[in-house]
């Protein structure tokens, strides 16, 4: 049962061979295979979302997957959304609105809103706040994050 | 280009970079080699008796490298501290009972810890808790507040004899004689139950000793590093200074996270210490819903005595407080309910008694609001029902109500949670009414939408309540400020961040007074090495109390700049100006020198100084307020409910506060719209349902409702400027703000909603299915 298992994953664009356990949480591997700390984990029951990742460009929940699941796929964290010290639109709106607070949730929430925002380029406040329903966040109470939705919508959508 | 002044300004976070790309540090990102991972093995019953603890299986599993029960601790078993004695109120009662770091014979409540597991993983850990032994003869479980008092309840601490925790009661003046005199008397019970404070970041321990150093480094999910630090190191025998307590960023705290001496906060650094290996626990989202402290349950049988006109002649309030197994923190929470209910109001004669009591659950401690939520929800219940049955508007009878705008400082003659006296320092209370009746609408909505609405048939309804929340108590906290020869400004302080911005908002009260760009001021917070003395966030103390002494700090460095630089640039010092991040002579810009320059010249290597003079730029202050300041302020909220499917639907909700002078809005009012959302959740959604066994029904977040961005609508908010005399910068607290008067506006607004259905609300939470169940009763039918 605890036997390793080979697993080839590409992550943010770098590819990763390891060995590991089947019961591996792929968030775990993320975060302490890989040390990619900036994904999340705050239920470890898919609830709270804080866990999003995207695999192969669309938005899961890390805690919920096996890392022997993501063997030959693709998968993208907070880690690369910005280009160096340049942040992407999206994470740039959020500093500009004040769209976080703990930051611990922001994560999660980033990776839901980009492919919502590749696939909705000009959404309503209410298909914004639908897409956020899948994340919890305790501080913010979402205005800001819906604010900063609408900001990326208004000058993002104009370049 | 001269700065403008960074007090009042939208500042964008300086700490916002870190956490947007994941490089922030957050305990669960906390690795070191040779880690060795925990889990707890918890209790299932609420209440018994440990028989036997067998784990001679459990430390014979693959990967496990210690097991420890209480009586492997030692002479290190042993109650936590009691964090808050009680005030000094004549008559009191207090029975102090404090959390043990394993059980060693009784349970108390469900999820409390029986064994500690150190493993390779937190896999194998967990894969070793399933072979620890267990025998328990359960006891029944004290479970409900008033069956706790009754004759014969089982008792979870045998040694007092009852489950009475505290007993309290202030008065001031002879409400019994006026309540004669009264031309009415609202009484009512009402119900207040508990919640969970739910940040979206479970608990942590992360330690590492270093025997070389002798140096114990503790990474912990706390609001406030340095008593954890001080704690630790008498409960280890270890000096202050052996210890660092790093509080990294903390993924919300919300009153929890306090310095609790929690049991894995106790255990985890004593066991790397034990191990020689660092040590790292991290509570799960099922452990959080037990082991993590809660709040909220009380029962108020509270009457309000009213004269024809409207006006309040006395309360009398009795409630029961649920402290929970234990109560570590004291009376803070009841005290804050007790204080919380007089609200902005003139209440000649109160009359205020409460009974703590221990039950087989979670401990109570301060949430988000620490029981003012209770308060002004009797409070501001009770003037509803007065205005229905003195037929006078509900605004009106605030209004009638109000300390006037001129009686200020306004002493309320019972002591406070600070032990000092309930005297509010200032306030406008009828002008944050106005302006929010204003901006919701008021007179337009019952006046004409409303009647036009109910004549469509539908039930749309509006309430308007007020509030004060107690904040920024003592007793103090320090900041050191420094210039670096970089130009760079440091500033350190010990208070711990759970995501409330003070690396920018401290930040800015330091740029104000050295003239540099704000960006150039780093904050470091919540490390004991870079600062030690002070106690923490809480109370809604961060701004007012740590933000007072960084601006004393900056004012002392920003003289030892003007000394220097007076006497290289050859001019007075009035006439030095600091801008830019430089020191120049008023009306010769080019006569000046960077701070930078100034801080290398004040730490010279060779020469002589004046005797007396200090090297550096740098220099360290301590405030401490006399006492806590009143913030205050007005929430007004439009809903529609649908009494069929009971959903409720807010339209509108308008805040207009009151934290004095604000150093930054923009963090002010996303304080107050997550206080908000925090509120609707208390309101509409959130309730830990425990049975009769004192099981939790309900430890999941999918059983647990949390509001979602669909549930929270954005606030309108506006500001009322008091500044507090209390304080240099004049700023008042603002973090539990949000929080504290929704359940009494909900509840007002829904139950005008309702007119005409005779539902009345006078309970907290309320949720979809139990508000359906409400206009059944009321209809006459069963739900």
């Amino acid at each position: 049962m605890n036997g390793q298992h080979p697993i080839e994953v590409t992550v943010n664009g770098t590819r990763h061979a390891r060995e590991v356990a089947a019961r591996l949480l792929l968030s775990d591997f993320l975060r302490h295979d890989l040390g990619l700390t900036g994904t999340h984990v705050g239920c470890e029951h898919g609830v709270c979302g804080a866990c999003t990742v995207l695999f192969d460009g669309e938005p899961a929940r890390s805690c919920l997957m096996f890392a022997v699941q993501a063997d030959g796929h693709a998968v993208d964290t907070v880690e690369g959304l910005a280009s160096g010290e340049t942040l992407h639109p999206v994470q740039r709106a959020f500093y500009e609105t004040h769209a976080l607070q703990c930051g611990f949730c922001t994560p999660g929430i980033l990776m839901t809103l980009i492919p919502f925002l590749r696939d909705h380029p000009t959404p309503t406040e209410n298909e914004i706040r639908e897409a956020l329903s899948g994340h919890l966040c305790r501080c913010t109470g979402y205005a800001n994050i819906v604010a900063a939705v609408q900001r990326v919508v208004k000058y993002e959508g104009a370049r | 280009m001269k700065h403008a002044s960074y007090m009042g300004q939208r500042v964008l976070r300086l700490e916002d970079a870190k956490l947007l790309t994941g490089r922030a540090l957050f305990i669960d990102d906390v690795e070191l080699p040779g880690m060795l991972e925990v889990a707890f093995l918890r209790s299932d019953d609420a209440h018994g008796i440990l028989r036997r603890i067998d784990v001679t299986a459990a430390r014979s599993r693959p990967g496990v490298v210690a097991v420890y029960t209480a009586a492997d601790l030692g002479d290190y078993w042993r109650p936590g501290p009691l964090l808050v004695p009680p005030p000094p109120v004549p008559g009191l009662i207090f029975n102090a009972a404090t959390q043990v770091p394993l059980v060693r014979d009784k349970i108390r409540h469900c999820g409390e810890a029986l064994a500690m597991v150190v493993a390779e993983s937190r896999y194998l850990a967990e894969d070793a808790l399933e072979h620890v032994v267990v025998e328990v003869d359960p006891l029944p479980a004290v479970a409900g507040l008033e069956a706790a008092l009754l004759p014969g309840a089982p008792l979870v601490h045998d040694q007092f004899g009852s489950n009475l925790a505290a007993q309290v009661r202030q008065q001031k003046g002879d409400y019994a004689a006026v309540r004669g005199s009264a031309a009415r008397v609202i009484a009512r019970r009402f119900h207040y139950d508990r919640g969970a404070s739910a940040a979206i970041e479970n608990r942590g321990v992360v330690a590492a000793w270093d025997g070389r150093a002798g140096e114990l480094t503790v990474w912990d999910t706390t609001q406030a590093p340095i008593p954890i630090r001080n704690g630790l190191a008498a409960m280890l025998g270890l000096g202050e200074s052996q210890v660092r307590v790093i509080a990294p960023f903390i993924g919300g705290g919300f009153g929890p996270k306090i310095m609790m001496f929690y049991p894995e906060e106790v255990l985890v650094p004593w066991a790397a210490r034990q191990l020689g290996r660092p040590v790292k626990w991290i509570e799960d989202r099922r452990e959080n819903f037990y082991a993590t402290t809660q709040e909220r349950s009380q029962i108020h049988d509270a009457e309000l005595a009213v004269a024809a006109d409207g006006r309040i002649l006395g309360v009398k309030d009795v409630f029961l407080h649920d402290t929970g197994a234990y109560d570590p923190y004291g009376l803070t929470v009841p005290i804050n309910s007790q204080c919380t209910l007089l609200g902005p109001y003139l209440v000649p004669h109160y009359d205020s008694e409460f009974k703590a009591v221990f039950t087989n659950r979670p401990i109570v401690t301060p949430v988000r609001g620490a029981g003012r939520q209770h308060g002004v929800f009797v409070m501001e219940r009770l003037l509803d029902l007065a205005a229905r049955e003195l037929g006078i508007d509900r605004v009106e009878i605030r209004r009638r109500n109000y300390i006037p705008a001129d009686a200020f400082p306004y002493d309320h003659e019972i002591l406070f949670q600070d032990f000092r006296p309930l005297v509010y320092d200032s306030g406008n209370y009828p002008a944050a009414l106005e302006k929010a009746v204003e901006l919701i609408g008021y007179a337009d909505f019952v006046e004409q939408e409303q009647p036009r609405l109910r004549a469509e048939g539908r039930h749309v309804g509006i309430g308007v309540v007020s509030y004060i929340e107690g904040t920024g108590i003592g007793p103090y906290e320090g900041a050191r400020v420094t210039v670096e020869p970089s130009g760079l400004v440091r500033v350190a302080t010990g208070v711990g961040t759970q995501g409330q911005g003070h690396f920018t908002t401290f930040a800015q009260l330091v740029a104000e007074q050295l003239g540099v760009d704000v960006s150039q001021v780093q904050v470091s917070t919540g490390d004991t090495r870079d600062f030690n003395w002070g106690t923490g966030t809480f109370a809604s103390r961060g701004a007012v109390v740590a933000g007072s002494a960084c601006h004393a700090a900056a004012l002392k460095v920003r003289a030892k700049i003007l000394a220097l630089a007076a006497g290289l640039l050859g001019c007075a010092k009035a006439e030095v100006e600091l801008f830019d991040g430089r020191a120049s002579v008023r009306g010769a810009p080019d006569r000046g020198l960077t701070l930078g320059e100034l801080a290398r010249k004040a730490n010279p290597l060779r020469g002589a100084v004046t005797p007396g003079t200090e090297p550096g730029l740098e220099a360290t202050a301590y405030f401490g307020p006399d006492r806590g300041n009143a913030a205050s302020g007005v929430h007004a909220i439009r809903v529609e409910v649908d009494p069929e499917t009971a959903e409720v639907k807010i339209s509108r909700y308008v805040v207009v506060h009151d934290c004095g002078r604000v150093i930054n809005p923009m963090v002010v009012e996303a304080q107050v719209q997550g206080g908000v959302a925090h509120g609707i959740g208390n309101a509409f959604y959130e309730q830990l349902s425990f049975d009769d066994n004192g099981q939790l029904m309900n430890a999941s977040f999918m059983d647990y409702l949390l509001p979602t961005a669909l549930d929270v609508p954005t606030v309108e908010l506006a500001h009322i400027e008091t500044p507090s005399p209390l304080n240099p910068l004049g700023v008042k607290g603002v973090g539990e703000a949000g929080a504290i008067p929704t359940g009494a506006a909900f509840a007002q607004a829904v139950e005008d909603a309702l007119h005409g259905t005779g539902v009345e609300i006078t309970e907290i939470p309320l949720s979809p299915s139990r508000l359906h169940a409400l206009i059944a009763q009321a209809r006459g039918g069963t739900s």
